[in-house]
């Protein structure tokens, strides 16, 4: 095949646009990963001189090292960060599974003519922002909040209930902000499921029960993976959640990430704990690839 | 052919000094290692209908892509008109095309499909308008002008397809499967109605198809494709009753094909299949010499069942009926000879209750003529 | 055989319903509470939306959210178009790999690492930070976004529609514009749509590259938010779930009806 200029025009520029604007950042990041802080503008040394010629890239290489990477692994608040972050992602993804399995199966279960609608109302809150909802449970959750008044109003509990600025409030927000990512796989599963599999099962002797865990929740396996990555990946890396609903106490390594550039402004660690995020989510894409390859 | 006009029968392919309108020479296509056509060397005539016959994959829609301008060949020339057109893009060519999913912009009603070619070519708006209305009366389709494809029903769809290739007034026009989507009663009502077109438009029709029926009723040559080679080019006729190999014998129509060895040749030549059985006796027009092994082709239809030898047939064999099909019309009879040979037959009930005579494992003769099989030695 | 909805099923909905719904409908309601203290219900009134409307720095804030907005996803259509038909027809060219992998990369990554790797690009060429930058960095991730909703309608799209265009006498351009853009539009027009909320609701990656005169609304929501609860925070919110909602819902009845005719002229068309 010859390359026309029209075909390469059409390469060329999204291919330009995205070397430029995610290649190349990316990079920098690695690059500024390996260098050291200092105090000038920017903020970490090496910087590569072009100018010096040969001597200039040489003196530029030997002043890289993994010291950010070294200092990460002595420091507890980094590791106890990743180690928090993937335990908040996970069990925030189970508690959405638990949630948005039994939601999905209803929709599924719902006449024909209702599930347009039902797919609307599960997908209209991912169109607004992520931000308004997960500050609408402030309000919820505050010590004088909506919940907290509830339940002194019932006497279930004598004093309010602190769970705003706690690790419970933000796998509440996660759940929430998610919930849509988890029901939709698994409806879609579900969904192109053949009913008469059911009925063949309770023919053979199934009962309701036994039906539903020997078949429906087999063939809507690929659905609940699908669900539990696209919650999973994305919780990991969250800062908007455990920034507001978190408080200073809950951990979390995007917000470490957010704190250690724009407090400390320590460019070559927040660059170091940027490298070392992606290295971990690099494990659950693959395997979320994977999944998707296979089910395809 | 009934329906072409008698005098001058219609076969510029026999007349030395006729130019034709396409020509292949030497055309090869390779994708990779896969080689889709191999050394094609063909020529269409102007006005006529031409098929393309083969199973899937036997290389006919690339041959036909090829001249629509979407495929170029590796080596070889074609030549339409006298011009090499291999440098020509698609929408330079007088070449038109219909597709097999008919391809009507889902977007443009059935005035707007028909005339967008016309507006392409820049033509001013009375001479679209004159030219899309005559190309809705030619398809019977002046009440769905407005329409959009959606809104219509398949047969009508293929119609506004057959009227948007032909609207520009192509040279050539290419119809890919063109009546595969159409139901087997609308497809028989559809081929008349191709060739009363393609008779009124003056059009050179190329046609790719995997069904032998309908080649041989629409197209006044056929050519058999197999592994991206020309088996045979001829006449529906000629490829029926004088298929050149075992595949084309084999692949137009029903076929008992006896595998035998030439015995003697004289005005007959008599070819032996069996220890101990009569040869069969036949006329060939190939030139074959004795101890040659050749396969022998007998179309059912040829072949008389009966209790006793027919009087006048040279070939008689006996064998036991394995298998009666009863259609109504004829009744298709499968046949064990002694020798152990299947042989296919055909008789038609001509009266009633004719086809009750015979039943499985009844012992009959089967008789031929010396002209109703050919030989082969490929 | 149609079961009916069981009982429990019923109730799963409404349940799952009603935790998606109720946070929203709480922050809605108590926007128009008379008090300044969000959770106790003082009466109504609507003083909190004319407060919001005399807030200069939020009108500001929205005016460049706005034409962020429109800018990059714009520009991100456009992109994230020509990235779809590169996925989806260009099958073979050196680093096609390489170029789908940036493709999906930016929809698994962490807004913190895009935002940072952006501005420490934006650092390291000396560009300004500014509204200039927020649309650049917008479009890039929005683009993705854009290629994913309209590749996936480029795959089912019947190529010989443009072949039959090529052959009725139109260059390759002619075939795109007259044909396959039209019958692709509904897919651009919501990769648009989806490029448009993104940039709008992005809070991490604008407070990266946004610079001390380009604040987006999110940043300055999720500045007041630090401080707490505000009466003009839940107006606020309120409008843009209210406008969110209202397109969502009037491009679904649109389409909708759009489906509907569709069938019944369809079925006319059997006649």
């Amino acid at each position: 095949m010859r390359m026309n200029p029209r075909r390469l025009f059409l390469i060329a520029v999204p291919y330009g646009w995205l070397l430029a604007l995610f290649m190349v950042p990316f990079l920098i990041v690695l690059k500024i990963s390996l260098s050291d802080t200092a105090i000038a503008i920017p903020p970490y040394m090496p910087t590569l001189d072009l100018s010096a010629g040969w001597a200039g890239i040489r003196e530029f290489f030997s002043g890289l090292d993994f010291e950010n990477f070294t200092w990460l692994t002595e420091d507890d608040l980094y590791w106890k960060s990743y180690v928090s972050s993937l335990w908040i992602a996970a069990v925030s993804t189970f508690f959405t599974l638990l949630i948005g399995y039994p939601v999905a199966y209803a929709m599924s279960r719902a006449k024909p003519e209702w599930r347009p609608t039902l797919m609307m109302l599960i997908i209209l809150p991912f169109w607004s922002s992520a931000l308004i909802r997960v500050y609408a449970w402030i309000g919820i959750l505050s010590s004088e909040g909506y919940l907290n008044q509830i339940l002194l109003w019932l006497g279930v509990v004598d004093e309010p209930l602190s769970i705003l600025n706690t690790p419970l409030a933000v796998y509440i927000g996660i759940v929430y902000t998610y919930l849509p990512f988890m029901i939709l796989p698994i409806y879609a599963a579900l969904e192109k499921m053949d009913e008469s599999l059911l009925e063949a099962a309770e023919d053979l002797g199934c009962t309701r029960i036994a039906a539903f865990w020997r078949v429906t929740f087999p063939l809507s396996r690929p659905g609940i993976v699908a669900g539990c990555f696209l919650v999973f990946i994305p919780s990991l890396g969250e800062f908007v959640i455990p920034s507001i609903l978190g408080g200073s106490h809950t951990l979390m390594i995007g917000k470490v990430l957010w704190e250690e550039f724009f407090s400390n402004r320590d460019w070559p660690v927040a660059s170091a704990v940027a490298v070392v995020l992606l290295l971990i989510l690099v494990i659950p894409i693959v395997l979320f690839q994977r999944n998707e390859e296979k089910n395809a | 052919m009934d329906t072409k006009p008698a005098p001058a029968p219609f076969a510029p392919w026999n007349d030395p000094a006729a130019v034709p309108l396409i020509r292949f020479e030497g055309v090869t296509k390779r994708f990779g290692d896969f080689t889709a056509l191999q050394d094609i060397n063909l020529q269409i005539y102007p006005r006529e209908f031409f098929a393309l016959l083969g199973p899937s994959g036997c290389g006919k829609t690339t041959l036909m892509r090829m001249l629509a301008g979407f495929e170029t060949p590796t080596e070889g020339t074609i030549w339409l008109d006298g011009k090499n057109i291999a440098p020509v893009p698609p929408n330079k060519r007088p070449v038109n095309m219909m597709f097999q999913s008919y391809a009507l912009f889902p977007h443009l009603s059935v005035w707007d499909n028909i005339a967008f070619g016309l507006r392409r070519a820049g033509q001013d708006k009375e001479t679209i308008k004159a030219r899309v209305e005559e190309m809705l009366r030619l398809t019977r389709l002046d009440q769905f002008a407005r329409r959009k494809p959606h809104q219509i029903s398949g047969g009508q769809r293929q119609r506004v397809a057959l009227a948007r290739s032909l609207a520009l007034g192509p040279k050539l026009l290419l119809l890919d499967e063109p009546l595969g989507a159409l139901d087997k009663k609308l497809r028989q009502d559809t081929q008349f109605e191709l060739m009363d077109i393609q008779e009124k438009t003056g059009t050179t029709f190329v046609i790719v198809t995997h069904d032998q029926e309908e080649a041989m009723t629409v197209a006044s040559r056929v050519a058999v494709m197999d592994a991206g080679r020309l088996c045979q080019v001829d006449t529906p006729q000629h490829i029926y009753e004088t298929p050149n190999s075992r595949y084309v014998a084999d692949f137009i129509g029903e076929v008992s094909i006896i595998e035998g060895r030439v015995e003697s040749v004289a005005e007959e030549i008599a070819i032996s299949y069996a220890e101990g059985q009569k040869p069969i006796m036949t006329r060939c027009a190939e030139t074959v010499s004795p101890g040659q092994s050749v396969f022998y082709a007998i179309r059912p239809e040829k072949i008389w069942v009966g209790s006793e030898p027919h009087p006048d047939r040279i070939n008689s064999v006996q064998g036991t009926i394995v298998d009666i099909g009863y259609l109504g019309d004829v009744s298709n009879y499968h046949v064990r000879l002694d020798s152990g040979q299947m042989v296919k037959a055909l008789m038609t009930n001509a009266e009633r209750y004719a086809a009750s005579r015979f039943t499985w494992n009844d012992r009959v003769w089967l008789s031929w003529s010396r002209h109703a099989g050919v030989v082969l030695t490929s | 055989m149609k079961r009916n909805m069981s009982f429990f099923n019923m109730t799963t909905l409404t349940l799952g319903l009603a935790f998606l719904y109720l946070p929203m409908l709480l922050l809605m309601i108590y926007s128009f509470n008379e008090s300044r203290l969000v959770t106790v219900w003082a009466g109504f009134s609507t003083k909190w939306y004319g407060e919001l409307f005399r807030n200069q720095q939020f009108l500001d804030a929205a005016w460049v959210t706005l034409r962020v907005a429109v800018v990059s996803s714009t520009i991100a259509t456009v992109l994230g178009t020509m990235a779809a038909w590169v996925l989806v027809r260009e099958r073979r060219f050196l680093g096609r790999t390489l170029f789908s992998g940036m493709i999906y990369a930016p929809l698994v990554m962490p807004e913190v690492i895009t935002g940072l790797s952006l501005l420490l690009l934006f650092i390291a060429i000396g560009l300004d930070r500014g509204i200039l930058t927020i649309i650049l960095a917008h479009t890039t991730f929005a683009m993705c976004y854009v290629s994913v909703v309209v590749s996936s309608r480029l795959v089912t799209f019947d190529r010989s529609l443009e072949e039959a265009a090529l052959d009725l006498g139109c260059s390759p351009m002619q075939a795109f514009g007259f044909v396959t853009l039209p019958i692709i539009a509904p897919a651009v027009v919501s990769g648009w749509l989806l490029a448009f909320t993104l940039s709008l609701d992005d809070l991490v990656i604008a407070s990266f590259t946004s610079g001390p005169s380009s604040t987006t609304l999110p940043i300055k929501i999720f500045s007041s938010m630090r401080l707490g609860v505000s009466p003009e925070i839940n107006a606020l919110s309120t409008i843009l779930i209210s406008i969110v909602a209202v397109g969502v819902v009037v491009a679904a009845l649109v389409s909708k009806r759009q489906i509907a005719r569709r069938e019944t002229e369809e079925r006319e068309g059997q006649k």
